[in-house]
């Protein structure tokens, strides 16, 4: 049977839901190996939190180097596995890492990518919603091994246990991949809410809420869901840039999106409009974001969204 | 200190775009900049205007590279009116519909005929939005890789450079020595507008028009072939109500209905 590569994604020291997700594509092709790089003596509590997903064995490669050369060093270790393993081909997570790293890869091995995959089917066609999600695009890798980034949140994971068998690998990174060197990392502050690209819904708010992210915050926690913002709020400081959603921020597809004063800017928009679901609340009739709505309220924020919390609390109980 | 800054001329954000024969119809949209560039020709002009500027003949110049059809001209010259030396176009019929890879090998054979110390990249263009290239240009050449900048910081001395990177990963402090490919996020800087006298001197400036053959490169056959594409049926019309008191509890409604609560 054919090998497909994955590479695990992780928060800290938890794998994400966003491995399951490339398991599940993954395995449709073949035998699912999962490479977990990890400092010194991290591998193995790494490697245990691999367990959910239809992946057969992991691969754990334990270097300094990847914190120290970041991009670089993992590309390069990538590389290095692709040519002992020959696998069919490289899932990766659609983010800026995981995104820098599958073009590494690429060139490094001179094979073909796809980027932003929302789903990847039995004979390695890869489907891109382009264009804002206006078109749909089916297309192939042709040359080397099919490397493909896949947005998380977008292939419905099979999260069933599984007990990989786990093998270390140990290699050498190349002098090539040590020549930018992290000296320091600050990773983003983790609330108590989901993870902005994996979670089933998002409340997101802008310029409107003037600062005061306690309504929407409020309404997102009523329904369980991560809180996103528009650009014009984080530029303000009034919310952590790692929760910016749009064209420089992150890309989400939940389920439901609730907009909440928020206009509807093109860069918006591009890290949003595939969401299932979108309901807005804006008190201009007229902002382009209602053109997406699926549910839109023309009303202040302040208002809409207590008593809306107070609905979900009410029906929940 | 020679920094190269690489741009490419994009669609307009708003125009409506479309695939033909499997690439994206370039005619017809209005042609634009990619403005997430401009930041990175910005940083670019910063960096050596912090160190006695760019005159003609000085120590330090910007050249503006690109990849594209003749009339990407009208973008590059957008760079040059914003205060770049000079610019090299890579035009080639061979070259339409080229992917990542395509593109970056051409840019990097370019860069390395150059003599170039930088090379300041936007981290992504509006229309492919891979995110891709500035890392496969970092490959490829066998340069530092300084991605996702929130600041860039020099030092054409000891021919260092250091960066704050910014991700949703978190916040990196990185350093390289040169020769570095560096690309710049939208929170590094707020572009200059061209000024009149920038427009005006940037129709003088020198734009090297260059085909496959005279880069040297063979064009390739493709990475990877799309089967097929086809616009997606635009959202149905949705519920629009206006709060009269009742706005949230009509919210909470829909959402149920919709087997969100
Ligand atoms: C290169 C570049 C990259 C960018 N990247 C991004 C990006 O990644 N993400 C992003 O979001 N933007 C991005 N932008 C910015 C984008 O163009 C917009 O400026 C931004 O999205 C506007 O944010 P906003 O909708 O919150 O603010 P505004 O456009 O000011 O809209 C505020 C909205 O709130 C409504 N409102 C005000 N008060 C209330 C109230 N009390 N109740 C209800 N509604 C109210 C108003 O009617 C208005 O519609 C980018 C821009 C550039 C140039």
């Amino acid at each position: 049977m054919s090998q497909v590569l994955i590479l695990a994604d992780f928060a800290g020291d938890k794998c994400t839901k966003t491995t399951a997700e490339l398991a599940t594509a993954a395995a449709r092709n073949g035998s699912v190996t999962a490479i977990v790089l990890a400092a010194p003596g991290a591998g193995a509590t790494l490697a245990a939190s691999v367990k959910h997903g239809p992946i057969a064995s992991v691969l754990v490669v334990e270097s300094a180097d990847f914190a120290t050369y970041g991009v670089a060093a993992a590309s390069d270790a990538i590389a290095q596995v692709i040519a002992q393993k020959s696998p069919t081909a490289l899932f990766v997570a659609s983010h800026a890492y995981g995104k820098e790293v599958a073009g590494r890869v690429a060139v490094a091995t001179d094979s073909g990518i796809i980027t932003d995959a929302v789903d990847v089917s039995a004979d390695l066609t890869a489907t891109q919603l382009v264009f804002g999600g206006s078109t749909t695009v089916h297309s192939k890798v042709s040359k080397g091994v099919a490397i493909i980034t896949v947005r998380p949140n977008s292939i419905e994971a099979d999260l069933s246990d599984s007990t990989p068998a786990v093998e270390n690998l140990s290699l050498t990174i190349s002098d090539s991949a040590k020549l930018a060197t992290t000296t320091s990392s600050t990773p983003p502050v983790k609330g108590g809410r989901p993870e902005l690209t994996e979670a089933q819904i998002v409340v997101s708010g802008g310029r409107g809420t003037n600062g005061d992210f306690g309504a929407v915050e409020g309404f997102a926690d009523s329904l369980n869901a991560a809180v996103g913002a528009s650009r014009a709020a984080t530029d303000a400081g009034w919310y952590p840039h790692s929760h910016q959603v749009g064209q420089t921020g992150k890309t989400v597809s939940p389920q439901l999106y609730v907009a909440c004063g928020i206009s509807g800017a093109i860069q918006h928009r591009a890290g949003m409009q595939t969401s299932k679901t979108i309901a807005v609340v804006n008190k201009d009739p007229e902002a382009p974001i209602f053109d997406l709505a699926d549910f839109g309220v023309v009303g202040d924020l302040f208002a809409v969204l207590p008593q809306a919390t107070q609905g979900v609390t009410a029906q929940k109980s | 200190m020679k920094i190269a800054v690489c741009v490419k001329q994009v669609p307009d954000s708003w125009a409506e775009k479309k695939m033909v024969n499997g690439v994206l119809d370039r005619e017809g949209v209005d042609a634009v900049l990619n403005d997430l560039d401009e930041y990175a020709v910005e940083e670019a002009l910063r960096i050596v205007e912090a160190h006695g500027g760019n005159e003609e003949g000085g120590a330090h110049s910007v050249t503006i590279v690109s990849m594209g059809p003749e009339r990407a001209t009208e973008a590059i010259r957008k760079a040059l009116s914003m205060g770049a030396n000079d610019a090299i176009l890579v035009s080639d019929a061979a070259l339409a519909g080229s992917d990542a890879l395509a593109t970056s090998k051409v840019l990097a054979e370019v860069i390395k005929s150059g003599g170039f110390d930088l090379v300041i990249c936007g981290t992504e263009s509006t229309d492919a939005r891979m995110s891709v290239v500035p890392a496969m240009l970092a490959q490829r050449l066998g340069w530092a890789q300084l991605t996702f900048a929130s600041s860039v910081s020099v030092d054409p001395g000891a021919n260092t450079v250091s960066i704050t990177r910014t991700t949703e990963a978190g916040v990196d402090a990185i350093n390289s020595k040169f020769p570095a490919v560096i690309s710049v996020v939208e929170k590094i800087n707020e572009p200059r507008y061209p000024s009149f006298k920038g427009i005006m001197a940037s129709k003088k400036k020198t734009i090297d028009s260059r085909d496959l053959a005279t880069v040297g490169v063979s064009a390739e056959s493709a990475w990877s072939l799309v089967a097929d594409s086809a616009p997606r049926p635009p959202r149905a019309a949705g519920v629009k109500i206006t709060d009269e008191g009742n706005g949230g509890n009509d919210l909470v409604k829909f959402l149920a209905e919709k087997k969100f609560i």
